[in-house]
């Protein structure tokens, strides 16, 4: 089945501003409410909006089942080296060493209540957007795998 | 006051929309009154202080659990049967 044109053009104008707020709740999720799991959610809920606006195979063309597969591998390799990147210098597992170090993310919390900066946090902003990369690969192949069930493809 | 008020309207319109799911023979209609079900629920959650989890469930109760329904509908019948 093919959806209208007026479904198709709403899901192409809308898109990049979908994938624009997500990005922003992972982003920021060590100072606003969200994080890496409701930002992954709104990423994805953007790719759900082309796999319905288009037919099957014209879909598939752009998001592939592999390609999400590794976005979701990635994700999880991507966490579980930056907690285990704290042993390598002595500290335990999942030691926050770049909080305040003067690196990414690395500047030095201000006292009292100023305005929130962004580039604070040390491992805490890498780490969530590492689920947010597992978290929307992996709603993707849930969604993939279940459109791939159906014997009429739409 | 206006909180009570406002407390009163969210939790009416949820137990209209569990009405509504539970009335409709037609499962596309049932799906989309779960949609709006986990939409007012999302903003009751946003009203009790709750951010985080409101975006939780906007995200994926009224978007990507609608779009399972969807699919599984797809899959099978649209109309539910009578069981008799």
């Amino acid at each position: 089945m093919q959806m209208s044109s007026i479904v198709r053009t709403t899901a192409d104008i809308l898109f990049p501003f979908i994938l624009i707020y997500g990005f922003y709740i992972v982003i920021h999720g060590h100072l606003t409410p969200g994080g890496g799991f409701q930002g992954g959610a709104v990423l994805a809920s953007g790719v759900l909006l082309l796999l319905f606006a288009y037919r099957y195979n014209e879909s598939t063309r752009i998001v592939k089942k592999t390609v999400m597969k590794t976005i979701e591998s990635g994700g999880l390799l991507l966490f579980i080296i930056t907690a285990l990147s704290a042993m390598l210098l002595g500290a335990g597992f999942f030691f926050n060493w770049a909080a305040s170090g003067g690196m990414i993310f690395g500047d030095l919390v201000a006292f009292g209540s100023t305005a929130a900066n962004l580039n604070t946090g040390g491992l805490i902003p890498i780490m969530n957007l590492a689920v947010g990369i597992e978290v929307v690969g992996a709603i993707s192949v849930i969604l993939l795998a279940l459109l791939s069930g159906i014997k009429e493809k739409i | 006051m206006i909180e009570m008020i406002l407390h009163t309207i969210l939790l009416l319109g949820m137990i209209g929309a569990a009405i509504l799911v539970f009335t409709f023979k037609d499962l596309v209609s049932a799906a989309i009154a779960f949609g709006a079900f986990s939409f007012i629920l999302a903003l009751e959650f946003y009203l009790l202080q709750a951010p985080d989890v409101a975006i939780a469930e906007a995200a994926i109760g009224a978007g990507l659990s609608t779009a399972a329904f969807m699919i599984a509908i797809r899959g099978t019948s649209r109309k539910e049967r009578d069981e008799a």
